[in-house]
């Protein structure tokens, strides 16, 4: 078995809309691509971290963060850490905009 | 350039310290702080409260991060000094950042006294100091039945309360005969004993533990005369010990704490210590009061200002165990040079011990009400002469000294707040020159009660006192949110002002914080604007999860659809139609809801829009801050003692204002009689049918505060109910809050108030203007679902991806 990574095209980046997460299915793995007010791509993988569970595609975006829909907790879509009081780690996948394609390498 | 001023320790005497330090001068210091705990600065004395169930973890946070970034704070949360390393000025972190100083403050505080027992390592026995603690207890709760608190003193007795509520069975180990005997006596402990074990706690007193038992985890614990308990929990509540391993390894003078002299100075100058770990002659402090002197005094030594030189500190204890009231400071034993004044009532659980020495008070013990403790506490220090006093105010009976609970007769010098020692003067010149006008602004300027809040009620007294009729209990100013320092009517105000529009306009302009706001914002400004102009093109991303999608969510992610089914009648056609979507999407359950209609639960989000179509219903808006329901009887139609059409009335009303914003969600019943079959009494809107008319009840609620609604008036037409409803909706989206129910804002804004606005005819018809011209910009959020394919794209499209073959 090999687990070399592989860059895979999800999404068009003038297709993608800005300010709402969009859930993105790589085969079983749910991934939730956010474009942001400044332009940028992040994907995170569409769980979160608070104890009871939870998906974070519907949650409202602020500048480089997320906020869980369903707990509230604040999540960096930067390096998925959560903020502070509350704690956890969401997966972050790395993005590539080549022209106008989105990749994830996976 | 500013100097380098270094920080061990998170907590709330070093932040005071911090504090003090910025307020004499904000620029002098590069401040960097080291907190090992993954969290900003919080009150732990306030950690049981967490435990017991009364507050969260945000609730008690003293110093938001956001604190720390406007004052230029570099914080290292999660983050552990390993060493201190005074000759090159650096302290090393345990992710090995080395990090310069030019002045040091140790504030490393205290740890659990774990008890050297066999056994005391495994898992499942725990401290009771910090978050992580209070978790580890609330975590094993859910699995687990039995805990043992070794410990009686205070803080082992709130762990026990604690842990009572968590709902697990306790037991209280404790080595003497009597329970907190450092601040009670033996009849107050035996009274405190009587009263928790009524609450539930078995106590095992005069009881020495020596050996914890299990494999890896805690099974039972073995007490010296050979007995055992069970124990899934050991809460280890014996004492803290004031920790010092950094402190010792770098080098300082350490005897049971780092030694400090008068100016918080250890034995390596530019290095201080402060707080819990601090030892000044000889003592250790483990109350906030004192520490929060010791900060005081080292700021102003640091900052090089004058300062007087901190001696020590008398304190009284001033405590609440499991809703008793407790008060001890001084001595607390009697001996044949002391006279003691007792008042002992069995019957209300109440009493009080005064020490008297050479007509001086020497001790005050009070059990159960400890309202005369801050005048007691006074004469003892003061060293006030009794011997004139005829009578002691504390024998008389209850509610007969009322003049000394009076705020006016209190002297400007008496203590208010003891823990941050604010007294009754500071407060009162602090309101006039500040102009403050609530509880939390008082504590914002003043500090006075910001540590353990139960001073909160009199510091409320000598506001009204001091404002007189300006002073408006309910309307503390509280931000929007952390974003701002904006109040919801200042923010409100602005918007008007300065004719602003949309979300990002308004964050914009107003300098918010963070720039595109948070979760409590967002979506308030997104209702104040649409409140304010009835064309408000609305900010959809703005909104909260279900409002957003227009469904409610569920824990796994799905989501629920409940159509609209007008005041809960339907129709053999509909409930067809919700059977046959439900049988094709495989909906895993239907649910009857609270509002008389039918709830689809459990449907992925990409099939949101196909079974919206396929019902070919409008949204029931069951996941809205709008008009949910009008829930009706049957009434005049088919029942026997229904006065009036309630189905037809409840209708109409449910047409009329369905999907229109409020600030909160509303929920309206139509009764056709008194017996008041729709629960008009818990609605907060309810009308109750009876001969010749209609009474509108406002500011009921069934939900979190319960409570009955009031009656605003007796109308003879339904006409008339329609307009009073309108011009009362309209005024409670004019003047909430948002997120404020009908319930709190018309306790707040008053009844009578109200009454008086719905008696003005012509105001009546503004506010049915314009709440009417509002209703207007509304459509049906499924159907344009179902028919703007951008919609459907952009909120419940997924993006199915395929890997490429390798």
């Amino acid at each position: 078995m090999t687990t070399m990574k592989t860059k895979i095209k999800v999404a068009t980046y003038s297709e993608l809309p800005t300010g709402i997460g969009q859930l993105a299915l790589v085969e079983d793995e749910e991934i939730v691509l956010f474009k942001l007010t400044n332009g940028d791509v992040r994907a995170i993988e569409n769980k979160s971290p608070h104890p009871k569970g939870g998906t974070l595609t519907d949650g409202l975006i602020s500048g480089n963060f997320v906020y869980c829909p369903v707990y509230d907790i604040k999540i960096s879509l930067i390096d998925g850490n959560v903020q502070a009081p509350d704690k956890g780690l969401v997966k972050v996948y790395q993005v590539f905009i080549e022209g106008n394609d989105i990749y994830l390498e996976l | 350039m500013a100097k380098k001023l270094v920080m061990i320790g998170n907590g709330m005497a070093g932040i005071r310290t911090i504090e003090e330090i910025l307020k004499i001068n904000r620029n002098l210091y590069e401040i960097t702080i080291f907190g090992k705990e993954p969290h900003p600065n919080y009150n732990r004395i306030q950690l049981s409260t967490v435990l017991q169930g009364d507050t969260t973890i945000n609730d008690i946070i003293l110093n938001d991060l956001a604190w720390y970034e406007e004052n230029g704070i570099q914080l290292y949360t999660g983050e552990e000094v390993i060493q201190i390393n005074p000759e090159r000025k650096v302290v090393i972190s345990d992710i090995g950042r080395e990090t310069p100083y030019d002045e040091l403050i140790l504030a490393t505080g205290s740890v659990p006294f774990i008890l050297p027992i066999p056994g005391a390592d495994k898992h499942g026995v725990t401290g009771f100091r910090d978050i992580q603690d209070c978790e580890t207890m609330i975590e094993t709760s859910k699995k687990y039945k039995k805990a043992v608190v070794i410990g009686g003193g205070l803080l082992g007795l709130e762990a026990a309360r604690g842990l009572l509520n968590l709902g697990m069975e306790v037991d209280v180990v404790h080595l003497l005969e009597h329970l907190m005997e450092k601040q009670l006596d033996e009849t107050a402990s035996k009274m405190l004993e009587k009263e928790l074990a009524a609450q539930g706690m078995n106590f095992l007193m005069k009881t020495e533990t020596a050996e914890i038992i299990g494999s890896e985890r805690v099974e039972g614990i073995r007490f010296k005369d050979g007995s055992e308990t069970k124990a899934d929990l050991v809460v280890m509540a014996v004492g803290i010990v004031p920790n010092v391993r950094l402190a010792k390894d770098g080098g300082l003078y350490v005897n049971r704490g780092i030694v400090v002299d008068d100016y918080m100075q250890t034995s390596i100058p530019g290095v201080y210590a402060v707080g819990e770990c601090a030892e000044h002659r000889e003592i250790t402090y483990g109350l906030v009061a004192p520490l929060y002197e010791q900060g005081k005094v080292l700021a102003e030594h640091i900052c090089g200002i004058p300062t007087k030189r901190y001696e020590g500190s008398v304190t009284g204890t001033q405590l609440k165990v499991s809703d008793v009231d407790l008060y001890s400071a001084g001595e607390i034993f009697e001996d044949n040079t002391t006279k003691a004044v007792k008042v002992h009532n069995e019957f209300d659980g109440i009493y009080k011990k005064v020490l008297i020495r050479d007509n001086r008070i020497v001790g005050i013990v009070l059990y159960g009400n400890t309202s005369d403790s801050s005048r007691l506490y006074r004469m003892m220090i003061k060293q006030e002469d009794i011997q004139s006093m005829t009578n002691f105010a504390f024998l008389q009976a209850e509610g007969g000294n009322a003049e000394n609970n009076d705020v006016a007769s209190m002297p400007d010098d008496e203590l208010v707040c003891g823990c941050n020692g604010v007294t009754k003067g500071t407060i009162v010149e602090a309101i006039k020159t500040q102009g403050l006008t609530s509880v939390a602004e008082v504590g914002g300027c003043t500090n006075a009660g910001r540590s353990c809040g139960r001073c909160k009620p009199l510091i409320s007294n000598i506001l009204e006192y001091t404002l007189g009729d300006e002073f408006d209990k309910t309307a503390p100013k509280e931000t929007l949110c952390t974003c701002t320092t904006l109040s919801r009517d200042e923010v409100v105000a602005e918007i008007r002002e300065k004719g602003l529009t949309n979300v990002k306009e308004v964050m914009n302009v107003l300098g918010w914080k963070q720039e595109e706001g948070c979760t409590k914002c967002r979506p308030a400004l997104n209702y104040y604007l649409g409140m304010i102009y009835p064309e408000y093109k609305d900010d959809r991303d703005s909104r909260l999860v279900n409002e957003k999608m227009h469904a409610n969510i569920q824990k796994d992610g799905t989501y629920t659809v409940v159509p609209r089914m007008y005041g809960g009648v339907t129709n053999a056609e509909d409930l067809k139609k919700i059977a046959e979507v439900a049988e094709k999407y495989n909906v895993p359950l239907l649910k009857l809801t609270g509002g008389q209609r039918i709830a689809l639960m459990g449907i992925k989000k990409d099939e949101l829009p196909d079974i919206w179509e396929e019902l070919g219903m409008p949204s029931g808006y069951a996941y809205g801050k709008t008009l949910r329901t009008v829930k009706t009887c049957v009434g005049a139609k088919f029942c026997r003692y229904g006065t009036q059409d309630s189905m037809g009335l409840g209708i109409e009303l449910e047409k009329r204002f369905e999907r229109l914003d409020t600030p909160h969600k509303v929920k309206m019943g139509v009764s056709a009689c008194p017996r008041n079959c729709a629960e008009s009494g818990i609605k907060d809107v309810g009308i109750v049918g009876i001969d010749g008319g209609w009474e509108i009840y406002v500011g009921g609620n069934g939900g979190t505060d319960l409570k009955a609604a009031d009656l605003l008036t007796t109308v003879k037409t339904e006409e008339e109910v329609y307009t009073l409803v309108g011009a009362y909706l309209q005024y409670y989206r004019e003047t909430a809050a948002y997120l404020e129910r009908t319930s709190k804002w018309l306790e707040r804004v008053g009844l009578e108030h109200v009454k008086e606005v719905l008696s003005d005819k012509s105001f009546v018809k503004d506010l049915n203007e314009r709440i009417n011209k509002t209703l207007e910009r509304y459509s049906e959020p499924w159907k344009d679902a179902i028919e703007d394919k951008e919609i459907r794209d952009r909120y419940y499209t997924t993006r199915k991806v395929t890997l490429p073959i390798q």
